[in-house]
């Protein structure tokens, strides 16, 4: 790829870098060799967005965003129109997909310390992709205007109207009604189809920039550019990402498909985990199913907002529950500041880390099971202790994983 | 790391195609029903199932007005006189003899139709979609005295005999469709079916 | 990695945490969508019973060819209305007249095997029993106080609460069973099969391409699994450079 100044690509690299960014991204883009199961994730991320976006474009040839033929639609895309039942699968699944692969990405970070200097404003990034992805979430929820639809919105739209002061105008002005109506499911379609995924797309690209101009951490959390090659100035640990994370990634592509397809074609509602029964009943204003839950992956903020049942500080519960649930995602985005470990992976921390990261796993496991469940004084009492463990993995940080017993980083990469 | 980064063997080669064809036979598999998904629906096809028509009540010389997929079809039972006059016109046509395919084989024949006295015809004009006017009048003022009854397009003037064939020096190209249709009795018509069978 | 091996351990748990508590015994609905003639049966007994009062306004006539019924039967067994085949499957009834006569708008039952399951309907269309202190003379044991009254009553028979206290020390208060009073013209038996086939053609009605997705799907992970197996070898042979 050196002689091309007369080539078709010679002509092209002159008015657009083609080949630098092909290198700078991809050829010559040095990722560490260490890469395990959990660095599929990123990838798989954007695969799935790809879906979605895909997917997305053609449900909305055939959904209609009005209150008295959006459910009409959906079944319609379902029975009439050709393979729509599989296009809509595959965005119904894909949306639950996401989230499970951005969970483990996550989690990966936390795991391996990725989130820590030089990669802040990386993780930062990550978590404005995890808020554009919930509000996604969030707004496609309801567009199908089934029952569980109507009332989850009714439900997450009432938390505004706790914030002091202006929490009724502010709840009007997200519905342009006095209710949640046709008005809402209109907008929140503009906002599911257009303002959300240009933001994700804008986001998505920036946190790769991002990622390319730091360098991908490894799970030993060593920096592989503090040991080049004196020659080439190659990290000697590092190997181009393409060819060889290229067709690494595929492998795992496929991997995550068959899993993908195997619940699109064999249990595409996920035994009502990710098309909840409920949500084949036509949204009925009056009348509020027995037992209402948010999808699956938002139950652990769920459960914390049910979780306060006593006002203290003159503040009422109701607010202090949507402050927490607030907390609960937003308290991510202080990870790098809260870790004071001298190393940044768990193969390196000690016991109290992991002991700590396990208890949170838990925590939030636990918190999403009690968000499927009505209610009682004993998940009550469950959902405030796990609380009170979710937040204390992250506010007690800074002194356990400072005092925490670690061993040295090596040298280099290991297996 | 080895010094042969990315470097080509027969055996790389093999994979890196297999792989590619593989990927290739996937990403038409995912494609077809995408665009599968934009053909016309059920419903639209519902909507657009052949129509059943009862001409026993249609006098000869009128026309009657059906609607099929969005496009109106005129059914002309003609007369006598009517049909007479359709051979005397060959020369002022632009196909007289049906010879592109703008109706159906059992229509492709003087009188167009099935039945010599019913004209079964699409009445949209050829040129760009009009709906061209029926005018059975012989010899009107604004058509001249060589009209002997037909079709007139009111949009660009175009003309057509009782037969839907199109005149010459006009701006319709091919004479108007005949849609395809059977008769499921003696004066029970079925416009757009297909076949015998999807009744 | 102990840790992720516990964390495996855990999450392979959830689903058996989240199944385990149910509060109402359902029968289980002993249906099978790959069995054509009872979907048949059902579709008929459904446009003979059902579509009287209620709809299945998203499914068309013409769809029943999925269970092997031919236009021409579709429009002689099935459509009594004069609707065309490519019509959907309106009810008779007007909204109003069923409000008058049962208090609500009987709800649409294209997707309800979706929303409420094979099993409660089939425990549902199972469990009436005659109640004279509701306004349908009709209750039922998993539908306390339901608007609809037993449609099927010529058929099942009609069925009596019996409510026994038991006497066990731990207190259960009482203990609510169903007991035929009046035969119907089928015996429990049939009546089992004819709610069976009616539940079956119900599920089909909820997703009619359901089967069809079923097949297509071993077929791409059959591909699928293929390409995994050639994606690793491409993938093993790279990797031979990187030591």
């Amino acid at each position: 790829m050196s002689k091309q100044e007369n080539s078709f690509i010679g002509w092209i690299d002159e008015r657009f870098p083609m080949t630098a960014t092909w290198r700078a991204h991809l050829s010559e883009y040095y990722a560490p060799k260490n890469f395990n199961f959990w660095y599929y994730f990123g990838s798989l991320a954007m695969l799935v967005l790809v879906n979605q976006l895909i997917t997305g474009i053609f449900l909305t040839m055939s959904y209609k965003p009005d209150a008295s033929l959006a459910f009409s639609s959906v079944e319609y895309i379902m029975r009439d129109v050709n393979f729509g039942w599989l296009i809509r699968y595959m965005h119904s699944t894909g949306a639950s997909m996401f989230f499970v692969v951005v969970y483990l990405h996550m989690f990966r970070g936390m795991m391996y310390g990725s989130y820590r200097k030089p990669r802040e404003l990386l993780w930062l990034i990550g978590m404005a992709i995890f808020f554009v992805l919930m509000s996604l979430a969030f707004t496609g929820y309801i567009l199908p205007w089934g029952q569980m639809s109507y009332w989850g919105a009714q439900v997450i739209v009432s938390m505004f109207g706790a914030i002091p002061f202006i929490g009724e105008t502010l709840s009007n002005w997200i519905l342009g009604d006095f209710m949640l109506s046709d008005a809402a499911l209109n907008r929140f379609f503009a906002y599911h189809v257009v303002t959300l995924p240009l933001l994700i797309i804008v986001l998505v690209f920036v946190h790769i920039i991002a990622l390319h101009e730091v360098g991908s951490n490894n799970p030993d959390g060593i920096e592989i550019k503090s040991n080049k090659d004196p020659k080439t100035g190659i990290p000697v640990d590092g190997i181009p990402f393409h060819p060889y994370y290229s067709v690494k990634d595929i492998v795992g592509v496929v991997g995550f498909l068959i899993v993908f397809c195997g619940i699109i074609f064999f249990v595409p509602e996920m035994g009502g985990y990710f098309l909840e029964h409920n949500n084949f009943i036509p949204a009925n204003t009056l009348q509020t199913p027995d037992h209402i839950a948010p999808v699956w992956y938002f139950t652990p903020y769920y459960s914390m907002l049910r979780a306060v049942t006593v006002n203290f500080l003159g503040v009422d519960a109701k607010l202090w529950g949507v402050i927490l649930m607030a907390g609960s995602v937003l308290i991510f985005s202080f990870l790098p500041w809260l870790d004071r470990s001298p190393v940044k992976s768990i193969r390196y921390k000690g016991p109290i880390f992991k002991f700590a990261l396990t208890l949170f796993v838990i925590s939030f496991f636990v918190l999403g099971w009690l968000g499927t469940k009505a209610p009682t004084p004993l998940y009550t009492l469950l959902a405030q202790i796990f609380t009170v463990i979710y937040f204390a993995f992250f506010i007690l940080m800074p002194w356990y994983s400072k005092i925490d017993k670690t061993k040295p980083e090596p040298k280099r990469v290991t297996k | 790391m080895a010094d042969s980064i990315g470097e080509m063997n027969s055996r790389r080669r093999f994979l890196v195609l297999a792989t590619s064809v593989a990927g290739g036979v996937a990403a038409v598999a995912v494609a077809t029903p995408f665009m599968l998904y934009m053909m016309p629906s059920e419903r639209a096809k519902a909507a657009g199932a052949p129509v059943e028509v009862d001409i026993s009540k249609l006098e000869p010389g009128m026309l009657l007005m059906v609607e099929w997929r969005g496009k109106v079809v005129w059914v002309l039972r003609r007369t006598l006189e009517m049909l007479e006059n359709l051979k005397k016109l060959n020369d002022q046509l632009a196909d007289p003899t049906s010879e592109k395919n703008q109706q159906p084989l059992y229509a492709k024949n003087e009188t167009r139709s099935i039945k010599p006295e019913i004209l079964v015809v699409e009445g949209v004009c050829t040129h760009l979609g009009c709906s061209p006017v029926f005018r059975k009048d012989i010899a009107p003022a604004d058509l001249g005295p060589d009209w002997l009854g037909g079709f007139f397009c009111p949009c660009h003037g175009s003309k057509f005999d009782l037969a839907g064939r199109v005149y010459k020096n006009v701006p319709a190209p091919t004479n108007l469709v005949v849609p395809s249709h059977v008769y499921l009795s003696e004066n029970r018509l079925l416009i757009g079916s297909e076949s015998k069978e999807s009744v | 990695m102990r840790l992720i091996k516990f964390l495996l351990f855990f999450i392979s748990l959830a689903p058996i945490i989240v199944f385990a508590a149910t509060d109402i015994e359902l029968d289980k609905a002993p249906i099978d969508t790959s069995d054509n003639a009872s979907l048949q049966r059902g579709a008929q007994s459904f446009v003979n019973y059902c579509l009287t009062c209620h709809g299945a306004s998203y499914m068309r006539y013409n769809r029943h060819q999925d269970i092997g019924l031919s236009n021409q039967d579709i429009s002689e067994r099935l459509i009594h209305t004069g609707q065309k085949v490519g019509d959907m499957m309106f009810t008779a009834i007007r909204k109003n007249e069923a409000e008058e006569s049962f208090g609500v708008v009987p709800p649409d039952l294209s997707v309800i095997a979706r929303s409420r399951g094979a099993d409660w309907l089939y425990t549902y269309l199972r469990s009436f029993y005659r109640d004279e202190s509701s306004s349908s003379g009709w209750n039922n044991l998993i539908f306390d106080r339901v608007a609809m009254p037993h449609v099927l009553y010529q058929l099942q028979g009609q069925q009596v609460l019996i409510t026994k206290s038991a006497n066990s020390e731990k207190g259960t208060p009482e203990i609510k069973e169903l007991k035929l009073s009046v035969p119907g013209l089928l015996s429990k038996e049939e009546y089992d099969n004819f709610v069976t086939d009616l539940v079956n053609y119900m599920v089909y009605l909820g997703e009619p391409h359901a089967n069809y997705r079923k097949k297509l799907g071993a077929i791409v992970l059959i591909f699928l699994l293929s390409m995994l197996g050639l994606t690793y070898l491409l993938k093993r042979e790279y990797w031979r450079d990187v030591h």
